[in-house]
């Protein structure tokens, strides 16, 4: 249909230089154990200004999604850090994520440093955001956030870390679901219609073992001479898939098994568009088809692996048939052990005390280490501080550093953060008693008999790397090599979240007002009813009315003049 | 005499026929504004929580689903479901929400935006969205922006009973509550007419008290009745959808967005025959016949075009970004990365500088205590050896 607008046009002026640019990539891991790790990476760069340093407002918006540029801008956000996972992240058996992340929601900020309620910033933001991901964050308030001194420091550029700036929650009970991945996949330029985001089918990464979607937003260098910084925001989307109940039971993998789907064409907003999958055990652990002499090596968390790389900005990957799919079978077994783990537990009985154990293992033969651990437990979990012990082979360990911030019921959690050095080839273990504590009836949640979640314990560990790595700070990298900035060669930043806990509080039977009221009224009507009764009624006697036959009879004797009958 | 009388008639039958064209044009300019809606919005509510009360998810889904597909947009429907089925560890298929047996029909899809989930369904939430009393952060997507030319769509489902309809086994709400929420968007103009819809046992008695006007008023059951629901699918385990909302979907699912099917045809859905219970309604409240009244004015989005001949101007909205100068004032130094463990930072940290506040209530109290007990003892004339 035609429209009958006449308009006047007036001629715009040549549209600027795009300082912006999109990547994605796939990169394929298969895992020791027949299972397959993926991880979806796209990320925009944007040389600009949030903050509103020296430009005047952002309007005008290409790549970068709207709704989360005007977010950082009107709360003043350094860092934004949020992830949503279904399921957790099994190290001994899949060894180490590129990009960890706790089950549940996990969200942490910086603000900068011109910010002056910060914790008013954050409750708004924490609305905002739950209404951008159509998550429950507006869940997080003050009695879930805590504020880390030590781990959590910014991984983007900057000099000051004032830690007052930085808040930290999780919701270990958040569920995720296609109401989280459908706005998710809409902040992609491309959105799902073009590029790697087809492959994201919600019947097939929801039916995995481990299923994670976060956005990273953080400011970094531009160039290898780092002097100006351009915005960068990351979406990661790592998925498990078990090849017992999505594989069927056969060693043997492609991208139309996993994702129902094949690849077609990149995104044709996308600068670079690749897909990667680890080589570095083939040939004796698996085939690869269809095969690629494109070769590309990277130092990931401390080890050197080979990547066969395949290129869809090039129309040759996709063949005659237009279209791209990813072959690998199985053929072998190995084991593999990662350097460092870590697990967490709940031990005692009943329902009044409890003891939290964390035990972290460092698997190196010789090397020790130091990890921070930090621990924010709800406020209803009330920790006894003195009985905290650190064990490692048995033998006391000392931390050497310890901040705990007590908790202040309904107002703040506690926050335990622990510097540890672990000796090689140990296991560590920190202990904790704690009692729990009675809710208000008010505050229980719809089905408190499911129990209470504690957030994971998060470990920041330098772990000693296998290989050199280098410190320099290259844009031809691929995305998930470069995503925590390296400063030394010999050890790499690794991040271990272990288990949430999950405590059962002592928890009223909710029917007993009901009961209470029903037994009260009945002993008050029956009680005191019949005693009332008893003293105001007055008793008069009744003669009963003779039958029939009788007055019949009397009323003949009454005729006839004789007595009557009694 | 015949003359003046001729054309007496004939004045009078002009003017009749005058008349009657111009009754005939506004009655068409008329028509054309008849419905007196602008914009629709939808309000869908799930109260059941967990795995056994997944039919009652499913039915939001498949009215959630209709709507969409009428036209409504996402930005336009609160969906609040209060536990979640599809990515439920008891689900066999996950992301998945299934309202036929065999599965035939995947009513979650893969475009769902789910606005309250969870614990955030009550009563105190769906109260505050209706008549828009909302805390200022809550943010677009969570909030019932209609205005006084807005058609609404709300349904309810869940566990009911006579006067009352349950919110996640915890609370409930009650049929006058409903009744008076309803009066306030009267009162505030927030609606031009409303539908509501209602698939629970009794569902009757939720509408019986409503006193505001332009309310239209549907359930499934009457007052003494059960709604039942209407197969259970092996595979899942649960009951998928109940009779009432399964054969309102079917009714749905012919319906496009340029359907006359009106309302007297939703009346007819799912009689007595297929429903075990009787579905009744309530049209006392609303001043249009229910025969004039499309389907698509409640479950659609039909835009009404206005054309104009009017020249509207348009300025380029781009401005030109400033360039920045070239090595002037920007600082040359490079800038560096944060250190992600700085072991010696953190041994040496110094304890960070706690905010003062002022002394609370409780050192207050006791401090006055002791000056009290202190003067009461050695009496009021040692105050001058202190100050």
């Amino acid at each position: 249909c035609d429209s009958r607008l006449p308009l006047t046009f007036t001629p715009a002026p040549a549209p600027a230089p795009a300082r912006d640019q999109f990547q994605e990539e796939l990169v394929i891991r298969p895992l020791h154990s027949g299972d397959i790790y993926a991880s979806f990476q796209f990320r925009t760069l944007w040389d600009t200004d949030f903050l509103q340093e020296r430009q005047k407002k952002v309007s005008h918006y290409r790549l970068f999604p709207k709704s989360l540029g005007q977010v950082l801008s009107k709360f003043s956000v350094r860092e934004l850090h949020i992830s949503f996972t279904q399921g957790f992240w099994r190290t001994m058996q899949w060894g180490q994520p590129f990009i960890p992340s706790p089950p549940g929601a996990e969200l942490w900020v910086w603000f900068h440093h011109t910010v002056s309620d910060v914790d008013g910033n954050w409750k708004e933001l924490t609305n905002v955001l739950s209404g951008i991901f159509c998550a429950s964050l507006n869940f997080i308030d003050m009695t879930n956030t805590v504020q880390p001194s030590a781990s959590f420091k910014p991984l983007g550029l900057g000099n000051a870390t004032d830690h007052r700036f930085l808040r930290y929650a999780t919701l270990p009970r958040e569920i995720v679901c296609t109401e989280n991945l459908t706005p998710w996949k809409k902040l992609l330029p491309c959105g799902s219609k073009a590029g790697l985001a087809v492959l994201m089918k919600s019947e097939k990464l929801f039916h995995s073992s481990f299923h994670s979607q976060a956005v990273h937003i953080r400011p970094i260098c531009q160039d290898e001479q780092c002097t100006s910084k351009a915005w960068e925001l990351r979406q990661t989307l790592n998925v498990v898939f078990d090849h017992y109940t999505s594989g069927q039971g056969k060693k043997e993998w492609s991208l139309f098994k996993m994702f129902s789907r094949t690849l077609t064409e990149a995104c044709p907003l996308a600068s670079s568009s690749k897909v990667y999958v680890d080589i570095t055990d083939n040939p004796e652990l698996f085939e690869l088809s269809p095969a690629t002499h494109l070769l590309s090596r990277a130092v990931v968390l401390g080890d050197r692996r080979t990547y066969s790389v395949y290129d869809l900005t090039r129309a040759e990957t996709f063949g005659q048939l237009r279209s791209f799919n990813l072959l690998l079978r199985w053929k072998g077994d190995n084991m593999l052990r990662p350097l460092l783990h870590a697990e967490r537990y709940v031990a005692g009985f009943g329902l009044q005390t409890g003891e939290i154990h964390t035990v972290i293992y460092n698997n190196h033969p010789y090397r020790a280490f130091p990890v921070l651990l930090m621990d924010s437990v709800p406020w209803y979990l009330q920790l006894y501080v003195h009985t905290l012990t650190v064990t490692s082979k048995s033998r006391d360990n000392k931390p050497s550093y310890i901040h705990y911030q007590p908790a202040k019921d309904r107002h703040r959690p506690h926050l335990l953060e622990m510097l540890i050095q672990l000796p090689p080839h140990s296991m560590t273990e920190v202990t904790v008693q704690f009692e729990r504590a009675l809710l208000k009836w008010t505050e229980y949640t719809p089905d408190p008999n499911h129990g209470f979640y504690v957030g994971s314990s998060v470990v920041s560990a330098l772990v000693p790397s296998m290989v050199a790595m280098s410190t320099n700070f290259t844009q031809d990298q691929p995305l998930f090599s470069s995503f925590v900035p390296v400063k030394e060669e010999s050890s790499y930043f690794v991040r271990v979240y272990t288990e949430p806990l999950l405590v059962n509080l002592p928890t009223p039977d909710f029917s007993m007002p009901y009961n209470v009221i029903c037994l009260t009224c009945t002993v008050v009507a029956v009680g005191y009813g019949s005693f009332y009764n008893l003293l105001t009624r007055t008793f008069q006697v009744d003669e009963p009315s003779p039958p029939l036959a009788k007055r019949l009879a009397n009323f003949i004797r009454r005729i006839r003049g004789v007595p009557l009958l009694a | 005499m015949s003359n003046d009388f001729l054309q007496m008639h004939l004045k009078a039958v002009m003017s009749c026929l005058v008349i009657f064209l111009y009754k005939v044009h506004t009655t068409k300019a008329g028509q054309f504004f008849s419905s007196g809606h602008t914009n629709n919005w939808a309000v869908l509510v799930c109260t059941s929580r967990f795995w056994f009360n997944y039919r009652h998810v499913a039915n939001t889904l498949s009215v959630y689903r209709s709507v969409k597909r009428l036209g409504i947009p996402d930005s336009h429907i609160v969906l609040m479901l209060a536990d979640d089925m599809a990515c439920n560890y008891r689900n066999p298929r996950p992301a998945t929400v299934f309202s036929h047996k065999n599965m035939e029909l995947n009513v979650y899809g893969d475009d769902v935006e789910v606005d309250y989930r969870g614990y955030e369904v009550t009563v105190e939430n769906f109260l505050r969205v209706l008549t828009g009393r909302l805390p200022p952060s809550t943010p677009r997507s969570k909030r019932l922006l209609s205005d006084d030319r807005s058609n609404i769509l709300i349904y309810l489902t869940g566990h009911g009973g006579n006067g009352f309809l349950k919110f996640q086994d915890s609370e409930e709400i009650s049929n006058m509550e409903l009744a008076d929420a309803f009066e306030q968007m009267w009162q505030k103009r927030r609606y031009n007419e409303l539908l509501f819809i209602i698939d629970t046992c009794q569902g009757a008695s939720m509408y019986e008290r409503f006193y505001s006007p332009n309310l239209m008023a549907l359930a499934s059951s009457q007052v003494g009745e059960d709604s039942l629901s209407h197969q259970p699918d092996l595979a899942i385990g649960v009951h998928l959808m109940d009779k009432y909302t399964f054969y309102l979907l079917e009714f749905l699912e012919e319906v496009h967005p340029a359907s006359q099917a009106n309302m007297n045809d939703l009346f007819k859905v799912c009689p007595q025959s297929q429903c075990v219970s009787t579905p009744g309604h309530r049209t006392d409240l609303f001043q249009r016949d229910p025969g004039s009244v499309l389907i698509t004015d409640f479950f659609g989005s039909v835009r009404k075009v206005e054309i104009t001949k009017d020249t509207i101007n348009l300025t380029s909205p781009v401005e030109p970004p400033i360039q920045r100068s070239g090595s002037g004032d920007i600082q040359i130094e490079s800038l560096t990365y944060v250190d992600q463990l700085p072991v010696a930072e953190i041994i040496h940290q110094k304890p960070k500088q706690k905010d003062w506040h002022p002394p609370d209530g409780f050192i207050l109290g006791l401090w006055t205590l002791i000056l009290l007990v202190f003067f009461q003892t050695y009496g009021i004339k040692h105050l001058k050896h202190i100050f």
